[in-house]
């Protein structure tokens, strides 16, 4: 049986990737795609602890993971919207040049 | 090491590179090329948790859904913008691996302290069947159920109202704005 530490390691490199990429990229659909890898990442952990709980039967953490597919999903159709709108009115999907709201 | 274990390294480390390819590499495409790479894996690594409905679910709303959605948009607008000629602050990147460092030297510390004891002896189960998962649903978890079925809604209402072309929202009454041609 694989150590549950070993899980909890993977998700913190993939979500320590997904962190990255959200906060260096500049094409804003990439951004987006980093924030899903983080969000996969939570969702390791809450299968592996609910895996290595002494509790199986409840399922807790499967359905918490189902929820956050749930709400990444509608995140990502969101963000796209979002993304789409913006580049209609600016012509651009860099992240550095959207700074309307920049003083 | 067990097969178990020599198994859980070599998806991880498909799932490692596909997530490092997600955030390195140049082109958008191969970035959300790279993210079904790492859904996938990540499908496996479900059943190996024996969370077997999860594994279906992650094949089918990652890859079947959102990385279609991604690939679509940036098909239709993405493509052009390469990440290494475009315009940005020069201290961003540093920045950002300097922070993706600290937490991950932070996250494996706190995760080496607190489960250096030996693996509880797991046996198998049968709790991640759809069977059991939809029980769970419908009975213990049914108001979150009904409360995420808002949400999706809600959010597929406001992607139609952000997607549609011109000014909306406030001229209901007047139908100006014609039906979006290939982008919905």
């Amino acid at each position: 049986m694989v150590p549950l530490s070993w899980y909890l390691i993977l998700a913190a490199f993939l979500f320590t990737c997904g962190l990255f990429g959200a906060l260096a990229r500049r094409n804003a659909i990439a951004v987006l795609m980093g924030i899903e890898l983080m969000l996969n990442a939570a969702n390791i952990n809450l299968v592996a602890f609910w895996r290595y709980s002494g509790a199986v039967t409840d399922l807790a953490g499967q359905v918490f993971a189902l929820f956050i597919i749930a709400v990444a999903a509608a995140e990502a159709a969101v963000g796209l919207a979002l993304i789409i709108a913006v580049y209609r009115k600016r012509k651009t999907v860099n992240v550095e040049e959207l700074d309307l709201l920049a003083g | 090491m067990t097969w178990s274990m020599l198994f859980f390294v070599l998806v991880g480390a498909v799932s490692l590179a596909a997530a490092a390819g997600v955030v390195l590499s140049r082109q958008p495409v191969h970035s959300a090329l790279f993210l079904l790479t790492n859904f996938a894996t990540l499908a496996v690594l479900y059943v190996t948790l024996e969370a077997q409905f999860l594994a279906a679910a992650q094949v089918i709303i990652y890859a079947g859904g959102i990385v279609i959605l991604i690939l679509f948009v940036i098909m239709l607008i993405g493509g052009e913008t390469n990440d290494f000629v475009a315009r940005q602050r020069s201290w961003t990147r540093g920045v950002a691996l300097g922070l993706g460092i600290l937490l991950l030297a932070s996250l494996s510390y706190s995760v080496f302290q607190g489960f250096n004891q030996p693996p509880a002896d797991v046996t198998a189960i049968q709790g991640g069947i759809p069977e059991a998962v939809g029980q769970a649903l419908f009975t213990q978890y049914l108001l979150p159920f009904e409360l995420a079925s808002i949400l999706l809604l809600v959010a597929l209402l406001g992607a139609l109202v952000l997607g549609r072309h011109g000014t909306v929202a406030h001229t209901g009454s007047q139908p100006a704005s014609p039906p979006p041609s290939s982008d919905d």
